[in-house]
């Protein structure tokens, strides 16, 4: 029996900023999609940053580009049909899109893990969990067999996964969706990334489920104070765990903002219709707000604000120019730090 | 899992009934009469015919020549062949070990070429490699196996001259491997192609995407994550293939001139002797079931999913 180092697994503490790089930062990141029909622009210039220790929530309807942004990073994206024509993605100031692939796949799985949306398919059905979690190992740091195992356990523990020592040879199937969803945490955690990715990491789960799993990401999270991009669609999720929000829509951010602040006052109308479409208990009886019309199609995006057949407050000049990301101010004039709003009503909507 | 096993082997003595009795109803059918044949062209004697007909049994009714023969393969005894009075065993026991080396010569043939055009391709789909791949398997599917015998007996054995055109040693490997490479042509077009389809089907799945993201290296992605989820289909073909190779042979055989099952029951077929043609089909329908006794077994080694209860 090999006998591991308890203190030997334990992060180095980490600054939020070295020397004023951010961990992870993406820079004017488009991607298309080359298909029959033509060219699906999924990601249209899209800016974020992420920080050591912050959790950046990335919120959008399906197609806005959230997850396709991810894979980016990521670097799974399918190459053809995807494309990145534009854009940079800073890990650590190295850009990323120029290394060569032997350096990107030392990167993933090391530096930046990715927690997929469904565990059940996103794990492999013929592999024993302990297989795929000990792989991290055996594949990154070259351990033993028998070393592999013990960490899987280990990380098993970690996520609280009951009976790890038992059940480490047990096979997907035979674990609860909860359970699963912990060895996908388990797995992304395996080697003390720098920055995790957790596209949808709950929307397969039960709402009872979903509270725990979440909990216990923010929980390690903090413990190893690593950056984290929580894409999501469930506004509950995140205002409970994000530092910031970046909202989505047609392949760009339409709004960011830290937290509290979006809930309070959203400064866009498109993030004004989503929070307006959360069911509250207070308007038991009352018909659902819903935003009206459908998310656009990709191939063929409408001009000027990518919005404008939806919004509410659509004027002229929604249909013909393109709005900027907007620093958003107090009626008085201070800048509200972190929040803009790519709208050309802005202000009318956040102070209106 | 032994309960399984069990069940599947009893399962075995109805279909080993069923198989042996059609074989042998359709070998009584069969125009011609083997003991007039002794006689070669001249006209047959009645009463030495009668006389010959009562040692073989062969004045019983059907039904009763079939259980004699039933009993006589409890114990082990396939009959004896009406011209010249042999045990059929003792041919079998020849031409066997003939048919069982070249089917297994041609199984790995098949099994690794087809497995590896067949990653090859799927990996690659829809590079030229991927398209080489498939006009390359339709080109062999589309040749009949005795064309391909031929030329390759001809341009391989007779003009250059690299293997000798006629199998004169019928244990020697050597001069068995272009009749098991011809044997296993076909089906290694079929498994090449059956392997592409289901890897690029594969890999597609969300597992694939997951172990990019885990940063694997391209080889251990495709050897641990792609391949055994991609086996299942292709087992199944291999598992029936076991039994169309050895019954495939007949062909080949005959081309290469091998001493193997497929002349024996080719020369079987020519003569009338119904004993050999069923005792060699019974012991193919033997292997067929095991084989396929094994693939199922093999599923719940690829898939833990699969269970059996």
């Amino acid at each position: 029996m090999t006998t591991i180092d308890k203190t030997a697994g334990l992060p180095e503490p980490r600054s939020g900023r070295d020397g004023g790089t951010p961990l992870l930062e993406v820079r004017d990141l488009h991607v298309e999609f080359h298909t029959r029909d033509g060219v699906a622009k999924a990601v249209n210039g899209v800016n974020y940053t992420v920080d050591a220790g912050e959790t950046l929530a990335v919120l959008g309807e399906s197609g806005s580009g959230k997850s396709v942004t991810a894979q980016a990073i990521m670097g799974i994206l399918d190459m053809p049909p995807g494309k990145i024509p534009q854009g940079e993605i800073l890990f650590r100031g190295e850009d990323m899109l120029a290394m060569s692939n032997e350096e990107r796949r030392k990167i993933r799985g090391q530096k930046i893990a990715m927690i997929f949306q469904d565990a059940l398919s996103a794990l492999n059905p013929v592999l024993s969990v302990g297989y795929q979690l000990g792989e991290m190992f055996r594949v990154h740091q070259g351990l033993s067999k028998k070393q592999a195992k013990a960490k899987a356990v280990e990380l098993m523990e970690r996520v609280r996964i009951p009976a790890a020592k038992e059940r480490v040879n047990d096979y997907p199937h035979q674990f609860s969706g909860g359970m699963r969803q912990r060895i996908m945490i388990a797995m992304a955690l395996a080697l003390d990334p720098d920055l995790i990715i957790a596209d949808e990491p709950t929307t397969a789960l039960d709402v009872t489920v979903q509270a725990q799993v979440m909990d216990l990401l923010a929980e390690l999270q903090q413990e190893f104070n690593m950056g984290l991009i929580l894409i999501t669609h469930d506004l509950g999720v995140v205002a409970d765990v994000a530092d910031k929000i970046a909202v989505m829509y047609a392949g760009r951010i339409v709004e960011t903002a830290p937290v509290h602040e979006l809930y309070k006052r959203p400064a866009h109308p498109y993030t004004r219709g989503l929070l307006d479409s959360i069911p509250r208990l207070d308007q038991k009886g009352q018909e659902l707000y819903a935003i009206k019309g459908l998310p656009p199609n990709l191939t063929r995006i409408p001009t000027g604000c990518a919005f404008n057949p939806r919004c509410p407050k659509a004027e002229d000049i929604c249909r013909t120019e393109t709005p900027v990301l907007h620093q958003v101010t107090e009626q008085g004039g201070g800048e509200i730090a972190g929040r803009g709003s790519a709208c050309h009503f802005w202000k009318e909507t956040i102070h209106g | 899992m032994g309960r399984y096993v069990a069940r599947r082997l009893l399962q075995m003595i109805p279909v080993f009934i069923g198989t042996t009795l059609l074989i042998f109803l359709m070998v009584n059918v069969l125009p011609g009469d083997p003991v007039a044949a002794l006689w070669g062209d001249k006209p047959p004697d009645p009463a030495q015919m009668a006389i010959i007909r009562k040692d073989l049994g062969l004045d019983l009714p059907l039904w009763q020549q079939y259980l004699n023969y039933l009993g006589g393969l409890l114990q082990g005894d396939f009959g004896t062949t009406i011209a010249g009075n042999r045990p059929v065993l003792d041919q079998m026991t020849d031409a066997f070990p003939v048919s069982i080396r070249l089917g297994l010569m041609a199984f790995t043939f098949e099994l690794v070429l087809g497995l590896f055009f067949g990653v090859l391709a799927g990996v690659k789909r829809g590079k030229v490699i991927d398209t080489g791949v498939t006009v390359f398997t339709l080109m062999v599917i589309s040749i009949p196996v005795f064309v391909l015998g031929l030329v390759s007996q001809q341009v391989f054995g007779t003009q250059l001259g690299w293997v000798s055109p006629n199998v004169k040693d019928s244990m020697d490997m050597a001069q068995l491997v272009l009749p098991a490479i011809v044997l296993g042509s076909l089906s290694l077009a079929y498994v090449a192609r059956l392997t592409r389809t289901s890897i690029a089907e594969n890999a597609r799945a969300d597992y694939m995407r997951t172990a990019v993201a885990k940063g694997l290296p391209q080889r251990r992605i495709v050897s641990m994550h792609l391949l055994r989820n991609s086996l299942i289909p292709v087992v199944t073909y291999l598992g029936t293939d076991i039994g169309a190779l050895m019954a495939g042979a007949v062909v080949t055989e005959g081309i290469f001139n091998v001493q193997g099952v497929g002349q024996l029951l080719f020369e079987a077929l020519a003569r009338r002797e119904g004993s050999i043609i069923v005792g060699i089909v019974t012991v193919f329908v033997l292997i067929y079931l095991l084989a396929n006794l094994l693939v199922d077994l093999l599923y719940a080694v690829l898939d833990p999913r699969i269970r059996y209860a």
